[in-house]
């Protein structure tokens, strides 16, 4: 699946996003909230990347930044080849359409006093100029596609269920015809038998249309269903990057292995065995992240020079990048990939 | 009871009524339920399927109007919960059964510090002096994972985040070491690694204190590691309950067995497609004649249409609201279902 042919459609390097924090009455700036801290990484066409990690690493932040709906600190941005990052507002206002997001309160991101149709009609009036019969069978062809009965056009969004507004959300997103799209935390507001109506619903229109999306959530379980690749998030950074069936199978960092054995399993004899990473501690504030690696406080590996060096962010196995120090050695040992397993697979023991 | 023990908490035939200027809304019909000292029973359905109407109605929270408690019995204690003055219900919450809600602002008041509202209940109730509430406040915070709690005691809740608010009422509903903790959704708002604390947490606690514990969530994951038994809800009764391991692996009301299909696992087999369980569940404008479930049931057959299946025993401690049994593969014997009584 991830072989040479595939393309890369959006491009991240180095990626900063900080929010300024000011103090006094001149508003002098003290300091930095480092919402999103040097982050890299590449969406190829039609796939979906999931990004997970705890509630204020930096996820939504790093989704908005990508599609430039804040002015990033530093680091470069490509979406279908421009620079978005880049970009003038003419050049940026012609991308608008190819770049959609999907935003976890449906309730929320819809105007409570505008009709179904208008709401999903609205990029249409923006971005197109159709007559009024196009726009209105462009709308019914939208709502057909996500599952919304045509005959509900003229109704507002109190009244409908949580799951209906979410596909009003994604009707709306589909409407110019975007190829690459941000859900954050689509699901997080949906009862459970919802989320998988709404997960079938975008990996239907994945199939159908091409797209690619870039998958936030904190839910780890179903983004083991829905992501091609996962991106690991720790205190605005990247952790560990891996093809799906890697990074559940075998958990490279220590976060990631933490994370993943705190999701509880639905079968009780299984729950009665599982071992679980607790960490301790608190995450700290990404005004102040620590010296050396940012997971140093509270890794249950951490060594000495985890407190001193930041490790790099690197591909330690093909496809597989992950930033810590237990794994610099494995990174230069390019060539042996039987010592390599072999030194992964120790370090997972003592993890456990 | 099996294990011979009485029970702390026992409701028979609760139901409960909202008026609505669209009609009668019928969110609790007929539940009956006994709560074993000790235990954890936890309870699962989608939202709208009468999980915490059902527990508030049972400590008189619901204000009415709307609602509506029209029939059913609740012992508690010696007393029973649906026949008691405001006064005696005030005196059991706290310290006799206490509550964490699933929005935190509900229950915490944004005019007090948390640590005053900490250090109330363990004041009033446990007879505790300032000082000595002071430290336990402390401690409560501490315990439910807030940095810096003694600085904290002296934030409003509105200075805390979604989070640390739920975790704040967590430490205050275990201020008063309850005999009876009713959670609903306690941890549905908080990240896994938090979670796993709070779970890890609450069965230490359960351990310790030996309260019985009543825990709403629409997380099976959750239910299958700490609970003893799960009791399933739709439409406003219990459609199927049991010890945790016979539902999870016999589970015999075709609801559960979508319920369980629904989620998806970080560790199992990954399946090609997500199950889902199509349609949503209803809004009882009366009370239900036929089974609730039987518009998104694939087992459905004509008497589900015409009458509403009772519980019907299926195993050690385990009964399902369902006519059709998955043993035989058919129908219940007609006689079985005229004759059965009540679980
Ligand atoms: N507009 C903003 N101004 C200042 N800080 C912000 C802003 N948006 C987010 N943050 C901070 O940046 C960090 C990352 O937030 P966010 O991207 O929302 O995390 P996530 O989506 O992973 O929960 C948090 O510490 C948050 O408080
Ligand atoms: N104040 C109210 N007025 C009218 N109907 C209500 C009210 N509160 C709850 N209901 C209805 O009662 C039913 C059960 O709700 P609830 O117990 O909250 O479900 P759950 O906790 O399982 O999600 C639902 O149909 C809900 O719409
Ligand atoms: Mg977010
Ligand atoms: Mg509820």
């Amino acid at each position: 699946m991830f072989d040479a042919v595939q393309k890369p459609l959006v491009e991240v390097a180095g990626l900063k996003m900080y929010f300024p924090i000011t103090a006094g009455v001149f508003r002098r700036q003290v300091g930095n909230v480092k919402a999103v801290d040097n982050v890299s990484f590449t969406i190829f066409e039609g796939e979906t990347l999931g990004l997970v990690g705890e509630s204020g690493c930096g996820k939504s932040t790093c989704g908005r930044a990508i599609l430039r709906l804040y002015e990033p600190t530093a680091g470069a941005v490509r979406i279908d080849g421009t620079d978005v990052i880049a970009a003038s507002s003419d050049t940026l206002r012609q991308m608008r359409p190819k770049m959609q997001m999907v935003f976890q309160d449906p309730q929320a991101s819809l105007n409570p006093r505008m009709t179904v149709a208008a709401i999903i009609g609205e990029p249409l009036d923006e971005h197109t100029k159709l007559s009024k019969a196009e726009k209105l069978a462009k709308i019914y062809a939208l709502m057909d596609q996500v599952g919304l009965n045509r005959d509900f056009a003229n109704r507002y969004p109190h009244e409908f269920s949580g799951g209906q507004r979410q596909r009003i959300g994604i009707a709306r997103a589909l409407a110019l015809n975007p190829k690459f799209i941000v859900c954050d935390e689509p699901i997080a507001a949906l009862d459970v038998s919802i989320q998988a109506q709404v997960v079938n619903l975008l990996e239907e229109l994945q199939d159908s249309l091409g797209l690619t999306y870039l998958f936030i959530s904190h839910d780890l379980s179903m983004v083991r269903h829905i992501a091609d690749r996962v991106a690991v998030m720790y205190l605005g950074q990247i952790v560990e990057l891996a093809p799906r069936d890697a990074i559940y199978a075998e958990p490279l960092h220590p976060y990631t292995q933490a994370l993943l054995s705190a999701v509880p399993e639905p079968d009780p004899e299984a729950e009665k065995s599982r071992r679980r990473i607790v960490l301790t501690g608190d995450v700290p504030s990404p005004a102040n992240p620590p010296k050396g690696c940012n997971f140093c406080t509270r890794c249950p590996k951490a060594m000495a020079i985890c407190h001193e060096t930041e490790p790099q962010f690197r591909e330690i196995l093909p496809g597989r990048f992950v930033s810590c120090h237990l794994y610099e050695q494995t990174a230069g040992e390019a060539a042996a990939p039987g010592a390599r397993s072999e030194h992964t697979e120790k370090t997972i023991q003592q993890g456990e | 009871m099996p294990d011979g023990a009485l029970p702390v908490l026992e409701v028979e035939g609760l139901k409960t009524v909202f008026r609505t200027r669209g009609g009668e809304v019928h969110a609790v019909n007929s539940v009956s339920f006994n709560l074993r000292p000790g235990e954890l029973l936890g309870v699962v359905g989608e939202s709208g399927s009468g999980k915490s109407v059902t527990m508030m109605s049972l400590i008189g929270l619901l204000p009415s109007p709307p609602a509506d408690v029209r029939g059913g019995r609740v012992a508690f204690d010696g007393l029973d919960l649906l026949h008691c003055t405001p006064d005696q219900l005030r005196a059991v919450r706290g310290p006799g059964i206490g509550f964490i809600f699933q929005d935190p602002m509900t229950s915490l008041n944004p005019v007090f510090t948390v640590g005053y509202q900490l250090r109330e209940p363990l004041i009033k109730h446990m007879g505790m002096t300032k000082a000595q509430a002071q430290k336990r406040a402390q401690e409560l915070l501490e315990l439910v994972g807030i940095p810096d709690a003694a600085r904290r005691l002296r934030d409003y809740p509105h200075q805390f985040s979604g989070g640390m608010r739920q975790r704040v009422m967590i430490a205050i509903a275990l201020a008063c070491d309850p005999k009876v903790l009713i959670a609903d959704e306690p941890t549905t708002a908080l990240d896994v690694t938090i979670q796993a604390q709070i779970l890890e947490l609450v069965k230490e606690l359960r351990e310790k204190l030996g309260m019985a514990i009543i825990w709403i969530t629409h997380d099976l994951g959750v239910i299958a590691g700490i609970a003893d038994r799960i009791m399933v809800m739709y439409g406003g009764q219990i459609v199927e309950q049991g010890p945790v391991s016979e539902v999870f692996h016999r589970p015999r009301h075709p609801y559960t067995r979508a319920l369980l299909k629904t989620v998806p696992s970080v560790r199992g087999v990954r399946e090609a497609k997500l199950n889902v369980i199509e349609g949503q569940p209803p809004i009882l404008r009366a009370e239900p004649a036929a089974c609730p479930f039987r518009d998104r049931c694939a087992q459905a057959f004509a008497l589900c249409a015409t009458a509403n299946p009772r519980r019907y025993p299926v195993g050690p401690g385990h009964d399902a609201a369902c006519f059709w049994d998955f043993d035989t593969g058919a129908p219940r014997p007609i006689d079985a279902i005229a004759g059965a009584a009540h679980v």
